[in-house]
Formats: structure tokens, C-alpha cells, sequence
């Protein structure tokens, strides 16, 4: 288990972490997500003592990283792929890791077994491509079997092949127990192993949920209809009142409603439907809007951090633009 | 464990409200349940076969200490092909050197005393000394180079212990191949100068000649590893070392006209090709000699590896 309690980094005028308070737990996978430059590599440095924290503290199983005894039994983590002397033969990096912690060389060959690079154990890691690295940088992280694995992008670089390893790898450790937290860019790559999520953005946590959760809120789901007869449709559906917005290809979108309702309405007064489908703005649109009052200070400019349209705007008035509440709240406790 | 009110389905059901009542979670509030994670039972609290902190490892844990930490740096240091590299030249400069200045000894008409028959291996051993201190830095500038200093730090969170271990790792290997290198040209200088001297040199000379000249080289290697952790950069590290070995001797002889003669003669007496010399038995007037030269070093090594400690320990890695 990890504790972050009000971690914070400043780099001179910038505040790269912003009193983050969040706990990854066992058991399960936790998905680490932010735009590039959130501030997510800042706070594993800060987790693994790296870097100090201007104020605030992390707990590793209730103790500071510098406190632990046997580092790599307790923590594994994958920083950065190319952290890796190129002189070195993969077999050779891993031994120092080893003997530090007096981890017997046995475990070496385990490890390097596990990842797939025993064939390439002695080469020097200088030829390897950047998936081998990662690979490297995996069985490095795994050589303790620890009880805490932390993930900086790990699927950066990896082949198809290879992500579909690492996703099974990160489930089966956290089947076994273990605490497993992975940062990455990527909502789609978290939706399908992550049950948990930490969303931060310029450093400031966003979003502290379970996964199922965060589908069930940030992504709006609305039903799209469309007919022939598009404008006596409105009306019917205003006459019910009942919103509809216009979407992008012609077509009505409804929020709020159920597909089964609308469609027994439509019949009801005898109006041919081309279209009446259940429809849910994807994971990675809800992570961009979530995201997208923090991206906007950096990137605002020419108007490129504005999230692809995949669904129309906000068709119903009555309820707030996602986003409002959760803000409103850190504003109110902040203060 | 808070709000039970949580969906249960990972996708609810269509037209499903989004529970309006339910405010987005605050942000730095004990966040939710994790979804219906099939690893429930590991949950704290719910004591699971892992124990409170989830997983636990077969493997038999122990402590770590300083000797696990230096025979890591051993293998960091032999696993390298720049240490046969910079310790090659090391040897091939100094026994090379230490030949070549014997047998021109043996060729001419010179007397040569006592200290001049020891004091050939002096100028290899100058120049044998640059790789030593080029190896001192890259110990631990080419782990901040490529990022690998994050892996070791992580692996060993106590900085003191890693500095440490690598201080005794790269002291002991500096003195140990130069004590080898010097013992062998001190004595082919003497079989080869035997029959020119007035007299054999003292134990106390030989002894300052090759374990002295030993320490002196194994501890400028300890600076230079200091120097390095200090500027965390190669390039910059290997130029600030070799200025400091190169820069006095050159500097003084531009000081010569009679306001600033003071300060040439200083920086001649107190360089380091100079300090090495006098452990050969070369004499200065009111300048360093016999051993001074090996503790003026050590202070100097001291001193930078003490703010070594203190950087590494302050400094985001």
C-alpha cells in the first residue's frame, strides 16, 4: 500500500505536483493517468525518495522509502527503460540490482527467463531496441518479488506482443496481492487493466475512483435517433419533453432517456425511426475532458487542445458541464 | 470503506440517471471501492492470504548493508570495458614509462643517487594518473548520464552507502593495480640502475615510493570521484580534474616577474605533479615533503568527499 499525504513539488514558479493525497491499494491494478507533463514521473520519483517533496509525505506500507531495509523486496519499479548503462550485459545490470539487496544470482536467470532476454543476457544493452529495454527495466522491477510494483509507461515501445504481456503480467501480479500502479498517457491502454484510477492533471489530483465508476460518470451517454420526418420528431419529443440536440450527421441526440422509451414514443405517433441507437462518448474522450482545464494552460494557443468532437455539446441544458462539480469542490476546501 | 452506492456494473444500464443525488467524488477524500475487483480479499482489513500488505514473498528476506552494496559496485566496476580500459592505460603508461626512463638511465654516464633510481617511475606515474582520475569520475558521472543513478538509488536509498561503497570499491582497485604497476618499476630501475648508485635506497623510501605513490594516486581517484558526484557530469568532471592537476605547474610559469613571483612559486610547490614528486624524494625549499603530500591529498579528498555526502544526500536525483 502507498500513502500519499499532500505531496507536493515546486521547481522554482512551478508547481509540478500540487498537494496530491491519494492511496494505492492491493490487490489491483491502479492506473496512474494525466496528460504529458501532469506531473505523473514527478510523483513516482518523489514515491521512491528520488526526489524531495517540497511539503508532504509518501508512505510505503506505513514507513519512508528511505526507511526500508530491503528496497527492492518491498518496491520494483520501472522508471525509465533507458536508465541503463549500455556498456553493461543485461545479465551484469541485473546482478548488481541483485547483490545490493543481497538477492541471490539465481534469481537473475528467473527473472530474465520471465521477461523473455535470456538469450540476450550477456549481450551489452547497449544494442537492445527500446523494448528490450523496457523488458529490462521489467525484470529489474520484478527481481525483488516485491509486494509494491510501480510502472512509468510501460508499454512505451513494446509490440502488440508485448503489450498484451504486460497487461497480463500487471493483472497477475495484482491477482497475487501485490500493489501494482502504472502511469500512462493513455485512457484506452488503462481501461483494459486498471480497476482503479488516479487521474491528475498540472499536478493536481482529478479524479480518485474505481474504473467502472469512472466509465459510469465521464463518459455521457445519450441516445442518438434519426428519422426521415426529423423536424416532427423534435416536436414530438419536445411535446414530451424531452431535450434533443442536434448531432453531428444529421440525426437528434438524447440524453437523459432510455432507447426503449424513445423508441415506443416514436411509434406512438407513428414516425418512422432510421436510427435509434444507445450511444457512450469513449473513455478517452471523458479522460480529455477531464483534462482538458489543465492542458488548456499550456496548450490553449491555437485552439489543439480542444477535445475531438465524438459527440455533440452538452445537448441538455439543466444539467452542468462535466467537470463543475468536483472544481467548485477543490475551490471550496482550498480556500 | 465509504459509499455503498456506487454502481455495481461496470457499464450501468442505458438510460440509467447518473445518480444525480451523488456528488463526483472529492478529490483527497479516501477515494472508493475499486469496482468489484476480483481480489477483493486482499483488501486491508480483510485479512488476505497475503497478510496486511498483500503479497508476500517466498524468497527469504534479509537486510541489506554496505557489503551487499559493494559487491554490487564490484560488479558495476568489472563489468565495464571502460575500467580495463582507463586501468590498462593506467598500467601500460607507468611500467612503460618507468622502462624507458631505466634504460636511459643505464645508457648514460650520470651518478645518480639514491632517490633518482625510485624517482624514474615519477613521470609514469604522472601521466598514468590522468586514466585513474578519468575512471574516479566516470564511477559515478556515467550513472547520471544515462539515468541508471535512479536504479541504484532506488535499489539503495541510503546515498551515504552507495557514495561509500563506491568510494571503497574504486580506492581499493586504484591502489591496489598502482602499488602493482610501481613495485614493478621500482624494481626493474633498480636491477637495471644498480651498479650506478653511491648508495640502495632506504625500506622508508621504497616504502613512500610505491604503497606512498599508491595512496596518493588511489586517493586522487577519490577526488575525482567526489568531483564527479559533485558535477554529475563527465565531461565537465574529467576537465575540472585534469585542470587541477595540469593548471598550477602551467599557470606558475607565466607568474614570474616579482609581484606575483610569490603566488607561481606556491601553485609549483603545492601542484600535484610536484606533491607527487616529493614522495619520490624530490626536495622543495619550505615546500611539502616526505609524506606531507599524502595528507595535504587526503585532506583535499576528505573534504570534497564530505560535500559529495552532503550533496547527494540534499539533491533530487
Amino acid at each position: 500500500m502507498i500513502e500519499l499525504e499532500g505531496l507536493t513539488k515546486r521547481y522554482g514558479d512551478k508547481l509540478a505536483v500540487d498537494h496530491l493525497t491519494c492511496t494505492v491499494r492491493p490487490g489491483i491494478v491502479t492506473g496512474f493517468l494525466g496528460p504529458n507533463g501532469a506531473g505523473k514521473s514527478t510523483t513516482m520519483r518523489m514515491m521512491l525518495d528520488l526526489d524531495n517533496p517540497t511539503s508532504g509525505t509518501v508512505r510505503i506500507d506505513g514507513r519512508h522509502y528511505r526507511e526500508l531495509h530491503d528496497p527492492l523486496r518491498t518496491v520494483g519499479a520501472l522508471l525509465d527503460a533507458k536508465a541503463i548503462h549500455g556498456g553493461r550485459s543485461a545479465y551484469n545490470h541485473l546482478l548488481c540490482l541483485a547483490q545490493s539487496n543481497g538477492i541471490p544470482p539465481a534469481r537473475v536467470r528467473e527473472v530474465l527467463d520471465t521477461v523473455g532476454l535470456t538469450s540476450v543476457a550477456r549481450k551489452r544493452a547497449k544494442g537492445f531496441s527500446l523494448g528490450m529495454g523496457q523488458r529490462l527495466g521489467i525484470a529489474a522491477a520484478l527481481l525483488g518479488d516485491p509486494r509494491i510494483l510501480m510502472f512509468d509507461e510501460p508499454v512505451n515501445g513494446l509490440d502488440p506482443e508485448g503489450i498484451h504481456w504486460i497487461r497480463t503480467l500487471m493483472k497477475g501480479l495484482a491477482a497475487q496481492g501485490r500493489t501494482v500502479f502504472v502511469s500512462s498517457h493513455l485512457m484506452s491502454e488503462m481501461a483494459l487493466t486498471a480497476e482503479h484510477l488516479i487521474v491528475i492533471g498540472q499536478g493536481r489530483l482529478l479524479a480518485d475512483t474505481s474504473m467502472a465508476d469512472f466509465i459510469a460518470r465521464n463518459s455521457r451517454s445519450f441516445v442518438r435517433m434519426r428519422s426521415p420526418e426529423q423536424e416532427r420528431l423534435r416536436d414530438v419529443l419536445s411535446g414530451a419533453g424531452i431535450a434533443a440536440a442536434p448531432g453531428p450527421d444529421g440525426g437528434l441526440d438524447v440524453t437523459g432517456e432510455d432507447a426503449a422509451h424513445l423508441g415506443e414514443l416514436a411509434a406512438r405517433h407513428g414516425i418512422t425511426l432510421h436510427e435509434l441507437s444507445p450511444q457512450r462518448a469513449s473513455l478517452e474522450e471523458a479522460f480529455m475532458r477531464l483534462t482538458a482545464e489543465s492542458v488548456e494552460y499550456h496548450a490553449r494557443a491555437g485552439d489543439g487542445a480542444e477535445p475531438p468532437a465524438g459527440a455533440p455539446d452538452t445537448p441538455d441544458a439543466g444539467r452542468p458541464a462535466w467537470g463543475t462539480d468536483w472544481r467548485g469542490d477543490r475551490r471550496g476546501k482550498e480556500s | 470503506m465509504t459509499t455503498p452506492t456506487t454502481p455495481q456494473h461496470p457499464v450501468p444500464p442505458q438510460g440509467a440517471p447518473q445518480q444525480p443525488g451523488q456528488a463526483p467524488q472529492q478529490p483527497g477524500q479516501a477515494p472508493q471501492q475499486p469496482g468489484q475487483a476480483p481480489a477483493q480479499p486482499y483488501w486491508p482489513g480483510q485479512a488476505g492470504p497475503g497478510g496486511p500488505g498483500g503479497y508476500v514473498s517466498p524468497v527469504p528476506v534479509r537486510a541489506a548493508h554496505l557489503g551487499d552494496a559493494v559487491v554490487a559496485e564490484w560488479t558495476k566496476i568489472r563489468s565495464l570495458r571502460s575500467t580495463m580500459w582507463t586501468l590498462g592505460t593506467m598500467l601500460v603508461t607507468v611500467i612503460g614509462l618507468g622502462l624507458t626512463w631505466s634504460l636511459l638511465y643505464s645508457n648514460s654516464d650520470e651518478v645518480l643517487s639514491a632517490d633518482n633510481v625510485l624517482g624514474v617511475g615519477a613521470v609514469g606515474v604522472l601521466l598514468g594518473m590522468i586514466p585513474v582520475l578519468t575512471l574516479g569520475v566516470l564511477t559515478i558521472s556515467s550513472e547520471y548520464g544515462t539515468g541508471l543513478v535512479r536504479t541504484t538509488l532506488t535499489a539503495c536509498p541510503s546515498r551515504s552507502r552507495v557514495l561509500t561503497a563506491k568510494a571503497i570499491v574504486l580506492g581499493s582497485l586504484a591502489f591496489v593495480t598502482t602499488l602493482v604497476a610501481t613495485l614493478l618499476v621500482a624494481m626493474i630501475s633498480s636491477a637495471l640502475l644498480s651498479d650506478r648508485i653511491t648508495e640502495d635506497p632506504t625500506t622508508g623510501e621504497w616504502f613512500k615510493a610505491t604503497v606512498g605513490v599508491s595512496l596518493y594516486v588511489a586517493l586522487a581517484g577519490l577526488l575525482a570521484l567526489a568531483v564527479g558526484t559533485l558535477l554529475r557530469h563527465s565531461a565537465g568532471a574529467i576537465t575540472t580534474m585534469l585542470g587541477l592537476v595540469l593548471f598550477p605547474p602551467l599557470l606558475s610559469l607565466f607568474l614570474q616577474s616579482d609581484a606575483v613571483e610569490k603566488i607561481g612559486e606556491v601553485l609549483l610547490k603545492y601542484s600535484i605533479p610536484m606533491q607527487l614528486f616529493t614522495l619520490y624524494g624530490a626536495e622543495i625549499d619550505s615546500g611539502p615533503s616526505g609524506w606531507d603530500a599524502l595528507w595535504i591529498m587526503l585532506a583535499l579528498a576528505a573534504a570534497a568527499t564530505a560535500g559529495a555526502h552532503l550533496a547527494l544526500n540534499k539533491r533530487d536525483a
